[in-house]
């Protein structure tokens, strides 16, 4: 019987899409050498509106610039915010010099979610790479805030090696209190690794879950996700049970600048999560 | 009959009472902004008086080719489009978004904006009133709503002119966005010289346009007229030099993402990016984010951008389309094909800039041609 | 022969499609074995006569590197194959195997096969078809393991 699968959410306007609200950093956290987790509460009152699993803020550093990061923390926390960054360019090596009671400007939320809330009933497959776990950690709270109404819950996540996991504790009490399979590679195994190792791909194949109602949800580098979306399909999954987050340069968030666009969609609006199938056909071509 | 407004009527103008018209737009608060020249070139900038129209010039265009030359009458709109498109009056080139001033250990976010001032737009070809038209789609169709473009679009006032000739690239007939101005005017002119007699038939598109109508001397218009306004229409039609085939161009282009076309345009494309800053449908923008040398105010301004440039795709270290060949496919993909998807019809509305203003004369509907050839070739050379 | 083994051999996807035979063949050289915690399976450079058909547990592939100790490099899981040297010479192993955690797998007997295969090209082709995949497999994933795609880009 054909299930009505719907496609991601857009949740939450921004009153004024195009200027920043003023938020202080509460804690900054060292996840690990080069990411790191800003704890963010509303600077003068005014929070931004609630956000779905998936959705993104544009973080301006006041006078260096602004990037899009997804947002990391439990919906049910808001207005308070937490983005977890890794350090790649100019404005996010200035913003991970930022300390305690700096105040930077937030927008959002932008984008679509993942589909969590509209899917009860099935089984949840999570596959992240990288610090594509952070984008995915807001469905995961929402997964467990409902656990009753879904079936088995996994989380496959590679990381670059041991130091590299983020969220090592959340990972561990998450094992321990919910009913929630976890299992964690690393690319390279450091002395006193005695987990698996190798790209996270490599347990797609023997992950428990039935691919006949699986929804699976998938974050990382983009290579990492083409792989892992293959393993998926030669487990039987069909594309429109598969969603995945893309990313590219972004200027405005809300569709204006043109930069985002990744063939006939704007990853700011159409994304960043996406359906599979949607983007099926230009998925993985060069340059695109 | 000064006086009566009647909207969606077709009346005429003298040549001589053109000053008039444009004196009733002023009246009503409008700067008005039209053709001029400028550096040998037909440009739209600010206009005082009819003194600053190209009366009695004209341009010859071809791939790669602009050039100004005289008339032998005196019309005031006998050329066609130049580089300037009104996309730089609703979509300013630089445009400062807020200021943002630190104090107090916090971040004090300053947007406002100074109302623009209300544009009338004097001479607008029926190519760039559906451009205007695609570019609302942009910035006000969608969930956002870009406030500087409603708030200039909003204030609006256009007097349409209907083109008496065909410009050496323009194409808007097949693209079906000419050349008869149709909607989204407040007045349309033709413009009229037929021996000694010079006038404009207008043909009334809102109640203001009837309101500014009424401050001009003017004549309701005869049958002749009216046959006057369809003669030069069909003659322009029938001048188009080129044409694009638009049956199933988007699944065209979908299909042929790796056609050697491509490599081909791409070795002669400059990435100079020219064609976006005239085409009057692409809207991509950057942001520059600056502070003073106290550190304490910091702006972030708007500017026009090109999907052209190495850093328009940049992320994490590197750029998506780094080859010239990758960045010319998006933009013309993008104008043709994801434009569809995206906003409901094509980008582009035939106006042949793009192939004037090329260095390298790189013809976007000869482009589409070679592709759609390559797959079904027809009998002949 | 442990019979008990038959149908595991026959309904494992691994030996799908093998003519009735080859099958009782390859039952004849399977055996169950375990393997406790930190057992070394098999060292880089012994004699490469044994695969496994890894049942439950873990398996590290490794290499003893100087100043460093045994570095895992990949790491082996249920319904994970171990072992292809023994189909090509010299027949020893390029690296080593030990189990991080009490394994559970199958047991054959490589050099049997390998020499049956010999004579049986049909079973051979058929052996190596399915051993070439287990090779394409894992050298995709190191391919990506390579990639470093969590790396920095910058």
């Amino acid at each position: 019987m054909a299930h009505m699968l719907e496609m991601p959410t857009i949740s939450g306007l921004a009153a004024d899409p195009m200027v920043p609200v003023p938020h202080r950093i509460e804690r900054v956290k060292r996840e690990t050498h080069d990411t790191f987790t800003l704890e963010l509460m509303p600077a003068n009152g005014i929070g931004l509106p609630s956000f779905g699993p998936g959705q993104f803020n544009m973080l301006y550093v006041f006078g260096v610039g602004e990037v899009p990061i997804s947002i990391s923390s439990d919906p049910r926390h808001c207005p308070g915010l937490e983005h977890t960054t890794r350090v790649v360019g100019t404005v996010t090596k200035a913003m991970g010099a930022l300390k305690r009671g700096d105040v930077i400007g937030v927008r959002g939320p932008f984008g679509t979610s993942w589909p969590v809330a509209e899917e009860p009933g099935r089984d949840f497959l999570i596959v992240a790479g990288g610090i594509g776990l952070a984008p995915l950690r807001p469905a995961l709270y929402q997964l467990m805030k409902n656990r009753e109404k879904y079936r088995k819950i996994v989380l496959l996540y590679g990381a670059r090696a041991p130091e590299d996991i983020l969220y090592r504790h959340e990972l561990e009490r998450w094992r321990g209190k919910f009913d929630l399979e976890i299992q964690v590679t690393v690319d390279r195994g450091s002395s006193g690794w005695r987990g698996n190792v190798g790209v996270v791909t490599t347990l797609v194949g023997r992950a428990p879950f039935d691919p006949t109602n699986t929804m699976a949800l998938v974050c990382g580098p983009e290579v990492m996700m083409r792989f892992a979306i293959m393993e998926l399909q030669k487990r039987g999954m069909t594309t429109e049970r598969v969603f995945l987050s893309m990313e590219r340069n972004m200027k405005c968030a809300v569709g204006f600048c043109g930069h985002c666009q990744y063939g006939p969609t704007f990853i700011c609006k159409d994304g960043p999560v996406f359906r599979f199938d949607r983007i099926q056909s230009i998925f993985g071509r060069a340059e695109i | 009959m000064a006086g009566e407004s009647a909207e969606h009527g077709i009346f005429t103008i003298d040549a001589k009472h053109l000053q008039d018209l444009l004196t009733a737009i002023s009246k009503k608060g409008y700067l008005l902004f039209g053709p001029t020249i400028r550096e040998g070139a037909i440009i739209y900038d600010r206009l005082n008086s009819v003194d600053d129209l190209p009366q009695g010039w004209t341009d010859e265009q071809n791939a790669g080719k602009y050039k100004l030359t005289r008339r032998q009458d005196y019309a005031f709109f006998g050329y066609n489009v130049g580089p300037h498109s009104w996309k730089k009056f609703l979509q300013p080139p630089e445009h400062r978004l807020w200021k943002c001033k630190r104090e107090n250990g916090g971040l004090q976010i300053i947007s406002d904006s100074p109302a623009p001032p209300k544009h009338a737009f004097i001479g607008v070809r029926s190519c760039e009133l559906r451009a205007i038209a695609l570019l609302d789609k942009v910035f006000t169709g969608g969930a956002y709503t870009d406030s500087e473009y409603k708030n200039r679009r909003d204030g609006l006032f256009i007097v349409a002119v209907n083109c008496g000739q065909a410009g050496g690239t323009c194409f808007c007939a097949s693209m079906n966005t000419g050349p008869k101005a149709t909607s989204g005017f407040d007045l349309a002119l033709t413009e009229v010289i037929d021996g000694e007699s010079h006038f404009f038939v207008v043909e009334v598109g809102s109640e203001i346009g009837a309101e500014v109508l009424g401050e001009t001397p003017h004549r309701a218009a005869k049958s002749k007229d009216h046959e006057a306004v369809n003669q030069i229409i069909a003659k322009t039609t029938s001048q188009m030099g080129r044409a694009m085939n638009t049956n199933g161009l988007k699944e065209l282009l979908y299909r042929n993402y790796e056609h050697p076309r491509w490599d081909l345009v791409a070795s002669r494309c400059l990435t100079c990016a020219n064609c976006t800053m005239v085409c009057p449908t692409c809207f991509c923008t950057t942001v520059e984010d600056t502070t003073d040398l106290t550190g304490e105010n910091a702006e972030r301004w708007r500017k026009w951008d090109s999907c052209f440039t190495m850093d328009f795709s940049y992320i994490h270290g590197g750029s998506v389309r780094a080859t010239p060949k990758s960045r010319y496919r998006q933009w013309m993909t993008h104008k043709l094909a994801t434009w569809v998807d995206q906003f409901g019809e094509i980008g582009c509305v035939g106006c042949g800039r793009c192939i004037t203003w090329c260095p390298v004369g790189i013809d976007i509907a000869e482009e589409v041609h070679a592709i759609r050839e390559s797959e079904s070739p027809t009998a002949g050379g | 022969m442990i019979h008990s083994l038959e149908p595991v051999i026959r309904q494992h996807p691994f030996f799908k499609g093998l003519e009735e035979h080859h099958i009782q063949f390859i039952v004849g050289c399977a055996k169950n074995v375990t393997f406790d915690q930190d057992h070394v399976i098999f060292r880089e450079g012994d004699a490469a006569e044994r695969f496994y058909f890894i049942r439950d547990g873990l398996v590290s592939i490794e290499m003893v590197v100087p100043h460093k100790g045994p570095t895992t490099l990949q790491t082996l899981g249920e319904g994970d194959v171990l072992g292809w040297s023994w189909l090509t010479p010299p027949y020893r192993w390029h690296f080593g195997a030990r189990a991080l955690r009490k394994t559970h797998a199958l047991d054959f007997d490589g050099k049997c096969l390998r020499e049956k295969c010999d004579t049986d090209h049909d079973l051979g082709y058929e052996i190596l078809k399915r051993f070439t995949n287990v090779v394409t497999e894992r050298l995709d994933a190191a391919r990506l393991q390579l990639l470093d795609l969590y790396g920095a880009h910058a």
